[in-house]
Order: C-alpha cells, then structure tokens, then sequence
C-alpha cells in the first residue's frame, strides 16, 4: 500500500472513536503489534532527541525500501511512533521524504497533545524522514 | 526545588562576573537543609536567593529565616514568589525582604507580565537594564539622564493591557479573599494526599511538614508521561 491509502486507512480507524480515552487505548493497542527494535540497536545514538520520553529507531534498507522497527518505555509514545512506523515503513525512501504527514493534524493527535509532547511528535517525524534522507543518498 | 527561571540567570550572571553558584541541599521530604544553609554562607556572599515554595515539590521554604541569616553576613535576597503568590500572602515588608518576584499567569493573569518588587534603596542603586523611550529626563547626543522609579526600568512602550488585566485578576482573587483560597486548598491537599495514597505502588515527591498544594507522584511502573497524557 501506498504511504498516502496507509494515512486515510489510519484517520478511518481513528474517526470511529468518540472521545479520546478510547483513542488513546486504541493507541496503546497499536504499540503493542510495533515492529520491536533489536536490543542491540538500543543505544543512546538511537534516541531521538527531543521527546520526553524515550524512543529509540532503527532504519534498515530491505532490497530498494527502508525497514523501521522502534520502541518506548512510554506505551502511549509506543503507540505514536507505531503509528507513524505504519504509515511510513516498508516504503522507499524517496517516497519517506515527498510524503505529506497532514494525517497526524487531521486524527488530532498534534493538537490534543501539550506543546512538548507535540514537538516530541514532530521530532519523530523529523527523523524518520532524517533516515529516509540518509539512505536515499546511499542509493543513488 | 527551584525553578530554571531562577537557576539560569544566575548562572548568566557568574559567567560574566566570575561569581559562585552555592547550592543549598534539601532532605529527603523536598526541605532546604537550614543547618547547611548557615555553613555556606560568608561575608563572601552577595546574594541569596530561592523561592518561597516550590513549584515542583509544594514546599514552603522558611524565607523570614532565610532572609535574616542573610542579612547577617550582609548579602542581599530574592525570593522567587511565582509559586507562592496565589496561594500565601507575603508582607514584604514585615519579611524586610530585598527583591520579590511573581508572575502574573500564576495568579489568573495574562502571560509576559509580573511583579518585581524591591526596596526602593536597591532599585535606586541599580542601573537600567534596557535602554529606550519613556525612561528618560532628557536625551542629548552626549548624555542622557534617566527618568525617577520606576519609569528608569520600563524603557519603550509598556505592556499596558497586561498590566490591566493582571490587576483585574488580583482584584478577582482578592474578592474571593486569600485567606479562603488557601484553607480550602489546604482542605483539597490533605484529602487528595489521602485519596492518592491508596494507589498501590504510588510515590509522592515532596512530603514537607509545611507545604502547600502541589502532589508530585509517579506510579511503579508506569511512565510518567503516560499517566500525565491520561490525567491530562
Ligand atoms: C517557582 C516558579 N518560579 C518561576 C516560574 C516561572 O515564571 P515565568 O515563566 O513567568 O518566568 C514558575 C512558573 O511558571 C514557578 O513556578
């Protein structure tokens, strides 16, 4: 599937809900079916900076598509970074990079977070998109 | 126990000036250890400062104590009043405190104003910290005197809609009285300290014999962030 039927697959599942403690649970499920970083890749390095909990990512290129497994001692932050690993995992770089990442503003997941959980957020997204960078100059 | 807005700009302060930072410690219950306190203090020391109760704790420091050890030595004290004020009246007179601050948005206020108070002998003694309109008598190309108190500290065009709403916020809270505010936050602490502490693995921060309302916690394991987006 495309990084863009991925992104209207998730707001889908997330209008069903009416209030945000169902969403948040629901959230909690997904961090549960993440793809989990190998104990070996979590290291400081792998951090992304900038969240106030901690989230760990690793990138693998798997024939011409970027891998992303990721972890969090946090289950909610599990449950975002599950969410952005679904919608841009399993893709080739070029499209990890051209991808709009309005999905997250319209399941009102920036909006109902504080400011720093939201900056956490866009860290996550930054770096994603960061190792999509990197390995597309690896490509070519 | 402090707050980085009254961490940092000392820190700034010793940078440029070669001053020391001196820590008082605090105990297990989140208090200042008053025994060190005194030891650290000298003729050396120009300031002291802390706050009057703790944002991240709920303690309430013993400030009048605070203040006359360091007048003893001779070194001057801010007290750092933001968390304080909406919940104890300070009389800084009567605590013959040098410089007390809070901020507006901690008192039902608008944000990017506060209150500075100081003695007017040390506000007179310090030189402006901005430079611009308003705050001068007279301006010519080779000197410039500066205007009286307060004006010498309000350079430009003053915040003044913050300013209004700020006192429309005190005149709020003083409607309701203070005195009231704090004996039924007092009320809500102790029943939520008891209701809290029936929760298996929970762990309060902060358990100072003379503390106002604040509860930090963390449940064993559970992250913090997660219980803080679910309370949110
Ligand atoms: C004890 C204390 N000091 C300082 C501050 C910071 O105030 P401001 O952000 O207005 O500088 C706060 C809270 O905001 C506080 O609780």
């Amino acid at each position: 599937m495309q990084i863009k039927e991925i992104q209207e697959e998730i707001i889908d599942e997330f209008s069903m809900f009416d209030d945000w403690m169902q969403r948040y649970e629901y959230m909690i499920e997904l961090g549960k079916s993440l793809p989990l970083i190998d104990e070996a890749y979590k290291t400081d390095d792998n951090i992304i900076k900038g969240c106030q909990s901690k989230v760990w990512v690793h990138a693998e290129l798997k024939d011409d598509k970027l891998v992303f497994t990721a972890d969090s001692d946090a289950i909610i932050t599990k449950g975002i970074i599950a969410i952005l690993i679904r919608a841009f995992s399993n893709q080739k770089p070029k499209d990890i990079i051209e991808a709009e990442t309005d999905f997250i503003d319209e399941i009102g997941l920036k909006e109902h977070l504080s400011p720093t959980r939201a900056n956490g957020l866009v860290s996550m997204i930054k770096q994603l998109k960061l190792y999509a960078v990197a390995y597309q100059t690896q490509i070519k | 126990m402090e707050h980085h807005s009254n961490i940092v700009p000392w820190q700034m302060l010793c940078e440029r000036t070669g001053a020391i930072l001196k820590v008082i410690p605090m105990n297990k219950e989140g208090e200042l250890v008053m025994e060190e306190y005194a030891e650290l203090l000298s003729d050396k020391t120009k300031l002291v400062f802390c706050n009057h109760v703790s944002n991240a704790l709920g303690t309430i420091n013993p400030i009048a104590e605070i203040i006359k050890k360091a007048h003893g030595v001779g070194a001057a004290v801010l007290i750092d009043g933001a968390q304080a004020a909406p919940h104890i009246v300070a009389d800084v007179q009567a605590l013959d405190v040098d410089f007390y601050t809070c901020s507006a948005h901690k008192m039902c206020g608008p944000t990017g104003v506060g209150i500075l108070y100081g003695k007017e002998e040390w506000l007179k003694k310090l030189p402006p910290y901005q430079g611009g309109g308003e705050m001068i008598v007279e301006v010519t190309f080779e000197k410039t005197t500066y205007a009286d108190l307060p004006h010498k500290f309000e350079a430009g065009t003053p915040n003044i809609c913050g300013g209004i709403a700020f006192g429309a916020a005190l005149d709020y809270m003083h409607q309701i009285g203070f005195k009231d505010i704090a004996g039924y936050e007092a009320e809500l602490l102790d029943y939520a300290t008891q209701e809290l502490l029936k929760i298996e693995g929970l762990k309060i921060y902060g358990t100072a014999k003379n503390k106002t309302s604040v509860i930090s916690f963390n449940i064993e394991g559970i992250h913090p962030y997660d219980i803080g987006t679910i309370l949110g």
